[in-house]
């Protein structure tokens, strides 16, 4: 059986900032995958990361509004101090719950509501951090049938988060380095991309 | 644990046959994560067993409404927002000999505290009455105490201090072993009760509603719904202020309201 992916959420942590830059820079206009970016932060500090990414993304890097729905060719990025969960209709829903391994937007929140409603089309990767948020997440895009990806902890600044990742995957689908990451995200545009399920 | 949307629709309208509450419209990812903890709390299999257990008793679907509303909540949550509060709606509120002012959506009434420290320090509390209503009754009892963790207040007085508050945290309440309590100077005008956004009508006129973090929980009918419930309950001019990631923008009733501070989301009802 083949199958296309439709949706790219990304999570990562302490020292992610750069490696999503880089990430994000050489994808161009005609990138049309929306791609969702769970990342740590400190609370209470608003949306300047949007900002941030812009100044180096072709991309448009946008912070969730809620009840916004999932557009192409968009970067969402999830606002600091609410979890961000996935409706059926595609549409964004923020919960300010009780926080998730310590953090709130939690990685694993945003993966397991997401991996529920896109299913086989999801591809979830796990950049560099210091914790385990992400892994039960990235789990569950995997039980789901979607696509998991890990950040090769050799490149990773912190390597516990995609550590424990490949540890609860066994073997992830892929373990990248952030440029190669980059490089598959491309093929995945053209919708060329086909897995044997 | 996968809940289909369909098993969650059941359940949700057998709630509403028995007991009339209406959760059809709130945001079926959020329900879904709060059935999967309270199954997971109350150690139940499957969301079958849920129901048959809840509309057992009254008491069983008390318990379950306490659970399946998301209440996290604390003091001075986004500090830029109570600022500007202080400098865009006290000017309004001080033209009156007396104000009203409702917290929809209190939970355990941090942000009323919060909100009636700072009215304090501008001399606005003795001459105003703050509401503050939720469905979930448990909350309400705490709300009605205002004690709170000590161990939260270092957080709370930074937080406080970046508001624009002018003392110190501590001089409002009292440190007992791990607890602070709110004096019951901030008290003395603080009203709390159970209100329902849903289906409960406007219960009086307000120079300021304070809904924050609780629309995010509706679809837009329902948001809509209560937009109007809030026009109903405010005075030409009153103000509207919603948490930091909601909007009245996006609604039918965009155009009775006026943006005052877009960033901070505090609005007002537009004038005859
Ligand atoms: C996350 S809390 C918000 C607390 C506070 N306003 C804040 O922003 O920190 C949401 C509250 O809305 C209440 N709520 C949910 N549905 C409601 C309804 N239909 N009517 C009134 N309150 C409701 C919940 O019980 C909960 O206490």
């Amino acid at each position: 059986m083949k199958r296309d992916i439709e949706l790219i959420v990304i999570g990562g942590s302490s020292g992610s900032l750069d490696v999503v830059i880089e990430m994000l820079k050489d994808l161009e206009k005609d990138f049309e995958l929306p791609i969702i970016l769970v990342l740590h932060r400190l609370k209470n500090t608003r949306a300047y990361l949007a900002d941030l990414f812009n100044r180096y993304c072709v991309l448009e890097v946008k912070e969730i509004e809620e009840k916004e729905e999932i557009k192409k060719g968009t970067v969402y990025i999830v606002p600091a101090n609410y979890h961000l969960l996935i409706e059926s209709d595609h549409t964004f829903s923020l919960t300010v719950s009780e926080k998730v391994n310590f953090s709130r937007p939690s990685i694993d929140v945003t993966f397991e509501s997401a991996a529920i409603i896109f299913q086989e089309k999801l591809a979830g990767v796990i950049l560099t951090g210091a914790n385990r948020d992400g892994a039960a997440g990235i789990n569950a895009v995997k039980r789901m049938g979607g696509l998991c990806i890990v950040q090769d902890p050799k490149t990773a600044t912190m390597k516990t988060m995609p550590e424990s990742a490949i540890q609860i995957l066994g073997t992830p689908d892929y373990v990248f380095s952030p440029s190669e990451m980059t490089i598959f995200f491309k093929t995945l545009k053209k919708s060329n991309y086909a897995k044997e399920i | 644990m996968l809940l289909e949307e369909s098993e969650i629709r059941m359940l949700i309208y057998s709630i509403y046959e028995k007991y009339g509450y209406d959760f059809s419209n709130y945001s079926k990812a959020s329900i879904r994560r709060r059935l999967i903890r309270i199954l997971d709390l109350l150690e139940f299999n499957n969301l079958k067993e849920l129901q048959s257990w809840l509309l057992k008793s009254n008491e069983n679907f008390e318990r379950f409404l306490n659970e399946v509303t998301v209440n996290v909540t604390e003091m001075f949550r986004d500090p830029t927002f109570f600022k500007s509060l202080k400098e865009r709606v006290f000017p309004y509120l001080k033209t009156f000999p007396y104000t009203k002012i409702w917290h929809a959506g209190c939970s355990t009434g941090e942000e009323m505290y919060s909100l009636a420290i700072l009215l304090e320090e501008a001399k606005l509390l003795s001459k105003a009455q703050v509401y503050g209503t939720d469905i979930n009754t448990n909350v309400i009892r705490e709300a009605r105490e205002g004690i709170y963790p000590l161990k939260e207040m270092a957080d709370y007085s930074r937080n406080y201090v970046r508001a624009g508050g002018k003392e110190s945290l501590s001089n409002y309440y009292l440190a007992k072993f791990d607890s602070a309590i709110f004096s019951s100077h901030i008290k003395q005008n603080l009203l709390f009760s159970y209100h329902n956004l849903v289906t409960d009508s406007s219960f009086n006129e307000f120079n300021l509603i304070v809904c924050r973090n609780v629309l995010i929980y509706f679809d837009r009918e329902l948001q809509a719904k209560v937009f109007q419930l809030f026009l109903d309950s405010l005075p030409p001019l009153g103000y509207l202020a919603l948490g930091s990631k909601e909007s009245v923008l996006f609604d039918k009733q965009r155009d009775q309201f006026e943006v005052i501070d877009e960033k901070e989301r505090i609005y007002r009802k537009n004038g005859l």
